[in-house]
């Protein structure tokens, strides 16, 4: 210390390279490396998510970009109207062994209402083949394209050891395999039986303790409640029993030896055996004999040699797949055939929406989109940009222009529901604007967009250099020329920016739009601003909601295209800005 | 070098506010036309406040305030029938730092003449730009790329732009704000020989810092301190026989 105020330089420098100061920069030095580790993390994980949704969109969207068409004859009349008809009367001619009503209302909902709507279209351009035995490809119907992609599962084939002997019986066939070719169909089977006994116990001693329950409450009760308590108490017992007896019932199937047959129900897996051309879907089985009926008929029914046929399981119950163990057998023959095309779905942007997901598309959306965007840009950017220049420039600054900017901003913040709200009753019930419009929707939007769009325009406007309106101010031009001629030019490329970005929140923008009744179920294809509409966010969103499991990747697509027209105006508004864009 | 005895510019009595803050004193000078004044002095001594009252530049600033009168050719230029607008088409301004349109060197310099009408056709309008490119001494130097940004060329071609920008709108007067303080050594004589030639045709007002320039360059100069204006006499006396001690003080280098 005493060194330090004789001389100072010496214990500065003893200062800087003392162990605190060390200590000081290994500290200094880990907190950078840490702030440059969270950094890359953060990057790490964004572009980790972005990857994921990109992934997911992709690969559902890939299901959607294609679809099943079913290659059969028709016999097509020159005055043909029926069209639906014809699809069923090809379907019959395509399965003459197909019989009964049910059976071939099975057949017939393989194909989907698209077909009829295809041949119509036809014969409206003219190009509609008539004439007997007409090759013709029909659109399958949803259940059996999603078949077709193995969302129920994909059947199971079993090696066929031994010969098959096939006996008749009656509507019937009998059919015998040695050395228990079937035991594994039976073990599925009992497996399958064995949790349904366990459902049923358990259900037993649920009822066991609602009894037990209704037992403790019964001294406190008297008179109607009590009657009504010992009514409810004795119809679980009876349930109990049942579900007790039921069960007992399944226990003696399981337990039963591998020789007996098991009746099969369709709340087990399906077996079908496949062989001289035909597909039989067993009914009963033990391990070496099986009892079947023919969805398929089978050219012969000569014994087939071990190789020759094949046993198929699909374990999903048939009572728990809308596809039915007919149609399976009739999709597996025209595969083997060749006759199933699988083809790019390019309806897929020339449809609109539908009640049926394979004959629902993009187009009416997207149509209603653009009409959407088209007013909201038509409505926000000449008013905000013009709003930005007369507060940039012009305004006096002072307590009331102060509250007007105050109230942008927060406008900025307001829940865009809040924009629909105000819509519906200023647009729709005071102005008459008509419901579920694009001119509706556009100027709801346009409201939401305006402030983002103003704030965007002043921003873009004050990060003009003054020197720039000082120049034109120096030569005498008039503050509008000053305005027009250099600031706006110089400030277009970020009011570009700001625009865009408003439009694309806009793009996006669900909740406004239920408001308005954009929400509703339109098939029609917009033709003006006018005409009812519904916009792309809106049609995600109903068939997110749909129930029926095709419109699963209906849905990735149209998410595929709203972010493509997301894309397509952002590049719009980059080539805008570049064409702007002055350096000084 | 020939010093003009008309008078341009006859102001008396100016006061100028910034809100509270008394930027200019009751300053009463004139300014004589074909020849160049000097405005000198040490910094926020009001140089350029009061130069930029000459053009109503202050105008743009809302918390200014000027009095007194300012007549330019005996006419006020802040009565209420002078449009601030034509004033300046009149009475140009060169700024400190060169400030071109980012447009091209042709259009920056028709800027002017065409919002003012100057030119009735194309033919006209080269004319009239070749004119104020060969005034402004650049004309050489950029007659190949015309359609060339002008913030492509360099310092001291930008400030003989804006120069040439403010001729092309034929004015009278020619204010200049600093307007070699951005340049370098060899930029600022090229410029500086401009303004002295310039000086034979217009009434060219300008702000310096820099004494020598003065000098160099002006035929009257004015010193200018707190607001005040100290002195005002031909450069040849300001520099060689100061009379206030606060002149002598700053021509001398002693403070400022």
């Amino acid at each position: 210390m005493t060194d330090a105020v004789t001389d100072t330089a010496p214990a500065t420098a003893s200062f800087h390279a003392s162990d605190e100061a060390t200590a000081r920069l290994k500290k200094r030095r880990a907190s950078e490396t840490r702030l440059r580790l969270y950094g890359v993390i953060a990057i790490a994980l964004a572009a980790l998510a972005l990857v994921a949704l990109l992934w997911n969109i992709v690969s559902r969207t890939m299901n959607a970009a294609t679809e099943h068409y079913i290659a059969i004859d028709a016999t097509i009349e020159e005055d043909e109207d029926d069209f639906l008809g014809v699809v069923k009367k090809s379907a019959r001619g395509a399965f003459p062994y197909v019989s009964g009503r049910s059976a071939k209302r099975e057949l017939y909902s393989l194909f989907s209402d698209g077909a009829a709507d295809d041949m119509r279209q036809a014969k409206e351009a003219g190009t509609l083949e008539t004439g007997e035995a007409v090759p013709m490809r029909f659109l399958m119907s949803d259940t059996a394209d999603l078949y077709m992609r193995g969302e129920f599962g994909a059947l199971e084939t079993r090696a066929s050891e031994g010969a098959l002997t096939i006996e008749e019986d009656g509507k019937k066939v009998i059919l015998r395999a040695q050395s228990g070719a079937f035991a594994d169909a039976l073990g599925l089977a009992k497996a399958g039986l064995a949790r349904e006994a366990d459902s049923l116990r358990r259900q037993e001693a649920r009822q066991a303790v609602g009894i037990a329950t209704l037992e403790q409450r019964l001294p406190d009760l008297t008179g109607d409640e009590r009657e009504n308590t010992l009514a409810q108490m004795t119809y679980f017992k009876s349930e109990q029993a049942r579900f007790a007896a039921e069960a007992t019932a399944l226990d003696a199937l399981i337990t039963g030896d591998r020789d007996t047959r098991l009746a099969l129900s369709n709340r087990m897996a399906s077996f079908f055996v496949a062989a001289h051309g035909g597909i039989l879907k067993l009914t009963e089985v033990s391990a070496e004999t099986a009892l079947a009926i023919p969805l398929v008929p089978m050219q012969t029914t000569e014994t087939a040699p071990g190789g020759a046929w094949s046993l198929h399981i699909l374990d999903r119950p048939e009572i728990g797949r809308p596809v039915k163990d007919r149609q399976i057998a009739i999709l597996e023959t025209l595969k083997d055939e060749g006759r199933i095309e699988r083809v790019a779905n390019w309806k897929f942007f020339s449809l609109s929406d539908s009640t049926q997901p394979e004959i629902a598309g993009i187009k009416g959306a997207l149509i209603g989109s653009l009409w959407t965007m088209l007013v909201t840009f038509v409505l926000a950017f000449p008013i905000g940009v013009s709003a930005a220049i007369y507060l940039e420039e012009f305004a006096p600054k002072n307590r009331f222009t102060d509250f007007i900017e105050v109230n942008i901003n927060n406008l900025a913040a307001v829940p865009s529901i809040v924009f629909g709200l105000l819509g519906l009753a200023v647009f729709l019930n005071f102005f008459g604007v008509p419901r579920s419009s694009p001119l509706a929707g556009g100027l709801v939007l346009a409201l939401m967009t305006l402030p983002t769009v103003i704030i965007a325009a002043r921003a873009a406007i004050r990060a003009v250099p003054p020197s720039i309106r000082w120049a034109a101010m120096g030569i005498g031009a008039s503050k509008t020329q000053t305005v027009f001629h250099h600031v706006l030019p110089l400030a277009m490329p970020g009011i570009l920016t700001g625009t865009i970005i408003g439009m694309a929140q806009a793009l996006g923008e669900t909740a406004p739009l239920l408001m308005i009744g954009m929400v509703a179920f339109i098939t029609a294809v917009p033709e003006g601003i006018t005409d009812s509409a519904t916009v792309l966010p809106v049609q995600i969103f109903n068939w997110a909601n749909a129930s029926e499991r095709a419109f699963d990747m209906r849905t990735a697509a149209a998410i595929a295209v709203l972010l493509a027209f997301l894309v397509l105006m952002n590049a719009i508004a980059i080539i805008l800005r570049k064409r702007f864009e002055r350096r000084w | 070098m020939n010093t003009s005895d008309a008078i341009k510019f006859r102001c008396e009595g100016v006061n100028v506010w910034y809100g509270d803050t008394h930027a200019i004193k009751d300053n009463d000078i004139d300014i004589h036309d074909k020849s160049v004044t000097a405005f000198i002095g040490p910094s926020g001594c009001g140089k350029s406040t009061f130069l930029r009252c000459l053009n109503r530049m202050n105008d743009t600033i809302d918390i200014c305030r000027v009095t007194g009168s300012l007549l330019l050719d005996g006419n006020d230029i802040y009565s209420r029938d002078i449009d601030p607008v034509q004033l300046r088409a009149r009475v140009g301004m060169v700024f400190q730092k060169p400030n071109p349109f980012p447009k091209s060197i042709y259009d920056n310099v028709a800027y002017g003449p065409r919002i003012h009408g100057l030119a009735r056709n194309k033919a006209e309008l080269d004319t009239l730009v070749e004119e104020s490119l060969s005034a402004a001494g650049l004309w050489d130097e950029v007659k190949d790329r015309l359609a060339a940004p002008g913030t492509g060329l360099s310092g001291g071609q930008q400030q003989r732009l804006c120069i040439a920008r403010a001729i092309a709108t034929k004015p009278e007067v020619l204010l200049m704000d600093e307007p070699c303080s951005a340049l370098d050594p060899i930029a600022t004589e090229t410029v500086e020989e401009l303004i002295s030639g310039l000086g034979e045709r217009y009434c060219v007002v300008i702000v310096t810092h820099s004494m020598q320039q003065a000098n160099r360059i002006s035929q009257r100069t004015a010193f200018f301190h707190l607001g005040n204006l100290v002195e005002y006499d031909t450069t040849n006396a300001i520099f060689s026989t100061p009379k206030d001690d606060r002149t002598v003080g700053y021509v001398s280098g002693r403070f400022g």
